[in-house]
């Protein structure tokens, strides 16, 4: 029987030593999840600007496509990943299944919905007068347009953590397309799928250790999160609306 | 229709098919159970599917099947979590019998590991023997162009499965040291069973060590292109053992109650019947063209093919028995 103190014991002398191991997949989960959310901004953002700022034909039809694409099990991505990098798949002439390109081109796939979704939630909740007003006050439609993108900045944030949290809890698409590659040379294995890996040879002592870690991360996030949500807040309370452009009018005169 | 009335239709709806698929699931499970934990090639070939629609055909068992590797196997039986093990790694099977944790083994099939990878065999290592191979193998890692590690050649289970003990065997045989290997950018490691690390090194274009029966499953499947590149020998001979789990070891209480010993020991008596030794023996024949594994029970009695036979008593026998006295619990005629 798994002895747990034992072996929660262990995952704490392993965490507080420093296992060379352990802060490998660690770091590879940091670096892939976090690659993968900026590769996902590149695209995504863009996106969600498109999509809350224009008025078109079947754009609740999108809007709800992409709620539903957020609950996407990530194991029926890794599948049509899988199908997709694979040696006979349409981009298996890549050569990316099992490789880092594949888990962190898969990451930002799986969380491009929740970035977009989130996003343009954030866009369309800043007061539409903003968009007009920056225009009154002689602003092109870009300046605009980065206007309302820095009312919805904290919004956008948002967005941008609740997907890393997503990319670096999956385990789905990381097992599919990246394989749990162990060894000398480019590794794939991440904290889930080392976890799921250790806990099946019963090396639970490691496997307790980076579900700790996990959980640390996950909470950082959310205390950043929490942390911004309310300076945010204080911030909004403490400038005069639409203070910004009426100064960049001003230095324009 | 109203909306209350809409909402009401739905919420019947939804309890009708809870409360059918509980009874159904109730009904499934009101067989006995008998837990499983299995090597990964028994299971990845499809034979385990077969054995397991037979048998439960004429028994009022449900056999319930987990995939796992051999160590992984055996460290669930040890923890209570399994009635049976099905494995394929004489030395762990013998620490497991030494520690009392299972009885009355016997061996029930056999086949060939081999030395699988790219057609184009760029370490050059067809018809070599298995050291010679690993020994070229190793000169093309340390020597290919690429050492960034985005190249790997060899790609390892890293599981401590039985093809995973024999792997280490082999490389220690050939001279090498698994461990520091394990560090080398062209080492590779999945960590998974045979069928997922047989589709790593396809898609990598590397080499690995297989059993022939899955290999040729997935080969013949037409899920790899990877080809088999030596010959069969005496070091490359795998043997699968089936042993009940010690009723004496103490279940897990989250699975079953007891180890259930009655069951197990009926099954074993069931894979070494001469049907099931036939069924096995020519699983796959006609599909793939040669068996996946031989039934290795009336040759034992035999004592022919040779010299596999003293292959097999080499490799996979203790103190001249594939079951000494000690490690029996009753059921003596199984050894007669």
């Amino acid at each position: 029987m798994a002895d747990i103190l034992a072996d929660t014991a262990e995952a704490l002398q392993l965490i507080i030593t420093g296992d060379p191991e352990i802060l490998g997949i660690v770091s590879r989960s940091l670096l892939f999840s976090g690659t993968a959310v900026i590769l996902a901004i590149l695209w995504g953002t863009p996106l969600a600007m498109l999509i809350a700022m224009n008025e078109f034909r079947g754009k609740t039809l999108i809007k709800t496509f992409l709620n539903t694409l957020i609950g996407l099990p990530t194991v029926v991505l890794g599948l049509i990943l899988f199908l997709i990098f694979s040696k006979g798949g349409p981009l298996g002439f890549l050569g990316l299944l099992y490789t880092p390109a594949a888990i962190m081109l898969g990451q930002a796939v799986l969380i491009t919905p929740i970035l977009v979704s989130i996003g343009v939630s954030a866009i369309e909740s800043v007061d539409p007068e903003i968009m007009s007003l920056s225009r009154t006050l002689g602003a092109s439609e870009s300046q605009a347009q980065v206007a309302v993108l820095k009312e919805a900045a904290s919004g956008i944030v948002l967005s941008d953590l609740a997907s890393f949290n997503r990319a670096i809890g999956e385990l789905g698409v990381v097992l599919l397309v990246g394989g749990n590659i162990g060894g000398g040379g480019n590794r794939t294995d991440v904290i889930t799928t080392a976890i799921s890996r250790n806990v099946q040879i019963s090396e639970f002592g490691l496997a307790i250790a980076l579900g700790i870690l996990l959980v640390l991360i996950l909470f950082t996030i959310n205390m950043i999160v929490a942390v911004l949500r309310k300076a945010n807040y204080i911030v909004e309370l403490a400038k005069p609306p639409f203070s910004r452009f009426k100064r960049n009018r001003e230095t324009k005169q | 229709m109203q909306a209350w009335q809409k909402l009401l239709l739905v919420a019947a709806l939804a309890t009708i098919i809870v409360v059918a698929g509980t009874l159904v699931y109730f009904n499934y499970f009101s067989k006995r159970r008998l837990f499983i934990s299995t090597t990964t090639s028994l299971y990845d070939t499809g034979l385990l599917d077969v054995i397991e629609a037979d048998y439960e055909a004429t028994h009022n068992v449900d056999l319930q099947i987990t995939a796992v590797g051999t160590g992984v196997a055996i460290q669930q039986a040890q923890n209570g979590d399994a009635d049976i093990v099905l494995v394929h790694s004489p030395s762990v099977e013998k620490t497991f019998l030494e520690g009392g944790y299972g009885v009355n083994r016997k061996i029930i099939a056999y086949n060939f590991f081999t030395i699988v990878g790219p057609a184009d065999d760029p370490a050059q290592i067809y018809g070599k023997t298995a050291a010679e191979a690993l020994f070229n193998i190793v000169q093309y890692g340390e020597n290919m162009p690429d050492q960034s590690g985005a190249t790997q050649i060899w790609v390892s289970r890293g599981d401590n499965s039985g093809t995973n003990s024999k792997e280490k065997s082999l490389w220690t045989a050939a001279g090498y040291n698994y461990t520091e290997l394990s560090d080398e950018v062209w080492f590779a490691s999945t960590g998974q069973g045979m069928g997922a690390t047989l589709t790593v090194a396809d898609q990598k274009g590397a080499y690995t060590l297989s059993d022939i029966g899955t290999y040729l499953k997935y080969y013949s499947d037409g899920n790899i292109d990877l080809v088999s590149l030596i010959l069969e020998e005496q070091a490359l001979l795998n043997v699968y053992s089936v042993m009940a789990v010690s009723p004496d070891v103490s279940a897990n209480q989250s699975l079953h109650e007891n180890i259930n010993f009655e069951d197990a020991m009926n099954f074993i008596e069931y894979l070494i019947s001469d049907s099931t030794q036939e069924l096995i023996t020519n699983y796959g024949k006609d599909t793939y063209g040669q068996s996946l594994f031989t039934g290795a029970v009336q040759q034992l009695i035999a004592d022919e093919p040779q010299p596999l036979m003293r292959w097999v008593q080499d490799y996979a026998f203790f103190d001249g028995s594939e079951c000494p006295p000690q490690y029996r619990n009753g059921y003596e005629d199984l050894y007669s």
